[in-house]
């Protein structure tokens, strides 16, 4: 790696340097944090994904270094390569927050919103997404796509009717095994993820479309409606597995094995295994092997961002990169404004200052020399 | 009466075949490029002669040939885009219906330039006729040494193969035909790389419309330079345009670009006036996907001058006040014609057509589809209005390919110009299902500002 030209780019004002050919969101991701742009079709684990959800629109404000015009349109960051000296709005840029918004809103448009019965809910992309990114009505007065729930084979049942087409699965399908039984039929808003005339999907390793899936689209059978993620407790396990790696995460309640899935890493995709690949785990590891005798159990799984349970425990990023240009060195000295630190504004905002008492606007020399 | 280049010999009984053709003139430029011309010369001379792409986008044909990457020892494709599916845009039907031999020349003289050994029709599938029109065509010009190997003895094989679509508009996109091409589902692919750099099987493809290819005959035949001079300014040559509408002579005109707006449409040599009588209410100027235009500024630019059918004069003053030249669907509307209808037809078009790959054009193409209908059918709301308006400026430019921009347009143009009226359809739901807004002020003369 180390022979690799290094490129330049500033996202949010916050600079880093990436190999060349690095995608602007995986640079950002190397930044994290809020600066990363959400991501619901691209994995970085899954060759050709990405480019179809539109909410990691990013505005260009500088090309390069050697031509920095701005980029007329809003670009995809999963998809668009980063160059010497370019420039990226995220957050900073109220266009691109707009348009992020209006994505929002199209994809919930035909979504059933029934997160309440959804087993999806609490880990769920869209959930984050609309939360973060979207408002908080809707303008949508008609009626929703309708499917039927279809159970392609004895272990998933997918339901049409909250998939978003990121295409995920279908990718998942093609590159992780052999026989590709699975794709998307018809076009436009009444396209479908289906297989080939009611085939069942029973590849040893189909199981991951469940991980992979986004939404609650595609969810595990032997798991439906069994408890909420959020009561569970995930825990990092191994077993001894002839056809996988056997590195999985325990869904556990008190000594019961609710489910089993593969380690997910901050941005909710599969995590390398020790060979580099990415660790997909087999049927047997998913589906059957539900008891606690069947696996060696590490250890409680880390809180990261993506979490289930990482409300107040969120610790930020273990390893994140500084920013080798902060804010205050770009701007002079003046605080960021987007990206500001609720604690250094509490700071100034002393406690014993009344506030009511100062005439006017309160300004800086009201605090200064207040305990 | 205008120059004609590429329909000058259409109507020639028997054109069809090869021996009148060869007769009347035919082949003759694919003699010159191959014996006397190298590649790199010809796509000179498709520079100089400023041929834009006839296609709808109007990039520069010769630019886009110099595009085309030339890695060793891996073959180049040019494709030849003749799936119209456009509403309104008829030309390349026409084109190869009457003129099938003209198209083939065009093609062996570009797969010359452009080094593809297999150069490939991708033709819509509903002009079904029109497949054997051409394999005929091909047929007769493979027994008679214009294609195959060694053609003229200049060492130089090529193979042209008609591919029929299956129906989908969305495969007029120049990376979703590649994948339909290549026996895929048609979704566009998302750029870059550009086709001519990983187009066709990931080789080096050129991705031209019919017209565009028909048009490199005369420009071979008479020069670019030449060429360069029919016309106006950027936009050099004829320009096929097809006229349709409530007008007295609909059909494919062959037109040199310099005739005014009002020339076109009441001249007695081209669409010949309204028909029945009635007056001109607005048109759309270059196929279902460019902004309508009122008749005012259809005819005048907002700064009052007198505006030309070329490709700056149709696009001048931006999409606030002007439209753009597009593929030539020269569709007019009357005063009997309602807008709102009209743009709701447009856009159950492209909900119909969107490839359903990226979000905002998927599900924004149905939520202004239906939103068209309860404003149409009597059921809308003031709001409804400004609704429309939100989602095609949050589906424009965020898509993956110009489908979601042409599904945009139409109803941006419709709500700019003729807002009046779908506040009219609102308040008056009752009284809009009997009758139409009519005319209105649409023709009123523009105020110039001094």
């Amino acid at each position: 790696m180390a022979d690799q030209q290094l490129v330049k780019v500033t996202i949010d004002n916050i600079s880093i340097e990436v190999p060349a050919g690095t995608t602007i969101l995986n640079a950002a991701r190397k930044i994290g944090g809020e600066v990363a742009p959400p991501a619901m079709c691209y994995y970085s684990k899954l060759q050709g994904s990405g480019g179809k959800c539109r909410t990691c629109l990013v505005e260009v404000s500088k090309g390069s270094e050697k031509d920095p015009r701005p980029m007329p349109k809003l670009v995809a960051s999963c998809r668009t390569t980063v160059m010497d000296g370019m420039e990226v709005k995220n957050i900073t840029s109220p266009k691109v927050l707009d348009m992020r918004a209006g994505v929002v809103e199209f994809l919930l448009i035909n979504h059933p919103l029934d997160c309440p019965v959804c087993d999806q809910a609490g880990e769920c992309h869209l959930q984050d997404l609309s939360y973060e990114h979207g408002k908080e009505g809707t303008r949508y007065e008609f009626q929703r796509r309708i499917f039927k729930k279809h159970d392609i084979g004895p272990y998933i049942q997918l339901h049409m009717t909250r998939c978003i087409l990121c295409y995920r699965c279908v990718f998942t399908a093609d590159q992780l095994t052999q026989k590709r039984e699975h794709g998307v039929l018809d076009r436009g808003d009444h396209s479908e993820i289906a297989t080939f005339i009611e085939k069942s999907l029973d590849n040893d390793f189909i199981g991951n479309v469940i991980d992979v899936c986004p939404v609650g689209a595609l969810t595990d059978r032997t798991f439906r409606f069994k408890n909420r993620v959020w009561f569970l407790k995930p825990m990092d396990a191994h077993r001894d597995c002839p056809s996988c790696s056997g590195k999985v995460t325990l869904w556990n309640r008190g000594d019961e094995v609710y489910r089993v899935t593969a380690r997910k890493d901050e941005w909710g995709e599969v995590e390398d295994g020790p060979d580099g690949k990415p660790a997909w785990i087999c049927n047997t590891c998913r589906f059957d092997k539900k008891k606690t005798s069947d696996w060696v159990i590490e250890g409680p799984r880390m809180i990261n961002r993506h979490s289930v349970i990482s409300a107040n425990h969120y610790q930020g990023k273990v390893g994140m990169i500084k920013p080798t240009e902060i804010f205050e060195a770009v701007h002079e000295g003046r605080k960021p404004k987007l990206l500001m630190d609720i604690h250094k504004v509490s700071e100034v905002n002393k406690p014993n200052v009344e506030l009511s008492k100062i005439e006017g606007p309160a300004h800086a020399k009201d605090f200064r020399g207040a305990k | 009466m205008g120059v004609k280049l590429l329909l000058e010999k259409a109507q020639v009984a028997g054109i069809r075949s090869y021996d009148v053709y060869r007769r009347e003139g035919g082949y003759r430029s694919v003699e010159k490029a191959l014996k006397t011309m190298g590649p790199e010369a010809i796509v000179e001379e498709v520079k100089k002669s400023g041929l834009r792409g006839r296609g709808g986008a109007g990039f520069p044909a010769g630019m886009k040939w110099s595009f085309i990457a030339k890695p060793e020892g891996v073959p180049r494709h040019l494709v030849c885009n003749a799936d119209e599916s456009e509403p309104g845009t008829f030309k390349d039907r026409y084109l190869m219906e009457f003129l099938p031999h003209l198209l083939i020349e065009g093609l062996i003289v570009s797969s010359f330039a452009l080094g593809s050994n297999d150069t490939y029709i991708y033709i819509r599938g509903e002009y079904a006729w029109i497949v054997d029109i051409l394999e005929a065509a091909i047929g007769e010009a493979k027994a008679n040494g214009w294609l195959g190997k060694n053609i003229l003895g200049t060492g130089f094989d090529c193979n042209i193969h008609v591919q029929r679509g299956a129906g989908a508009y969305i495969c007029g996109e120049e990376t979703a035909l590649i994948e339909s091409l290549e026996g895929k589902r048609g979704n566009p692919r998302i750029k870059p790389p550009f086709p001519a750099v990983q187009g066709l099987w990931m080789r080096p493809t050129v991705v031209n419309n019919v017209e565009t290819l028909a048009a490199v005959v005369p420009i071979i035949n008479m020069g670019g330079e030449e060429y360069a001079k029919i016309g106006v300014g950027k936009s050099t040559g004829t320009k096929l345009i097809s006229a349709c509408g409530n007008i007295k002579k609909p059909g494919v005109y062959e037109i040199d670009m310099t005739i005014s707006v009002e020339e076109f449409i009441f001249s007695d040599e081209y669409c010949g006036g309204i028909a029945n009588g009635k007056r001109l209410k607005a048109c759309i100027p270059g196929g279902s996907s460019v902004p309508i235009l009122p008749a005012n500024l259809l005819l005048k630019t907002a700064k009052g001058e007198t505006r030309y059918m070329n490709y700056e004069s149709l696009s001048d003053g931006g999409f606030a006040t002007g439209s753009m030249m597009g593929s030539g669907g020269f569709i007019v509307l009357d005063e009997e014609q309602c807008v709102v209808k009209n743009t709701l037809t447009f856009a159950r078009f492209y909900r119909h057509e969107s490839c359903g790959q990226c979000s905002p054009c998927r599900e924004g193409t149905g939520w202004m589809e239906k939103i068209l209908k309860n404003i149409e059918y009597g059921k809308g709301k003031t709001s409804d209005i400004d609704l429309l308006w939100d989602i095609q400026r949050k589906i424009e430019g965020n898509t993956i390919c110009p489908l979601g921009d042409a599904a945009a347009w139409p109803v941006a143009a419709a709500i700019r110009h003729f807002r009046d009226e779908f506040e009219w359809h609102v308040k008056n739901p009752e009284e809009s299902q009997k009758r139409n807004y009519g005319l209105a002020h649409y023709a009123d003369a523009i105020h110039v500002p001094a």
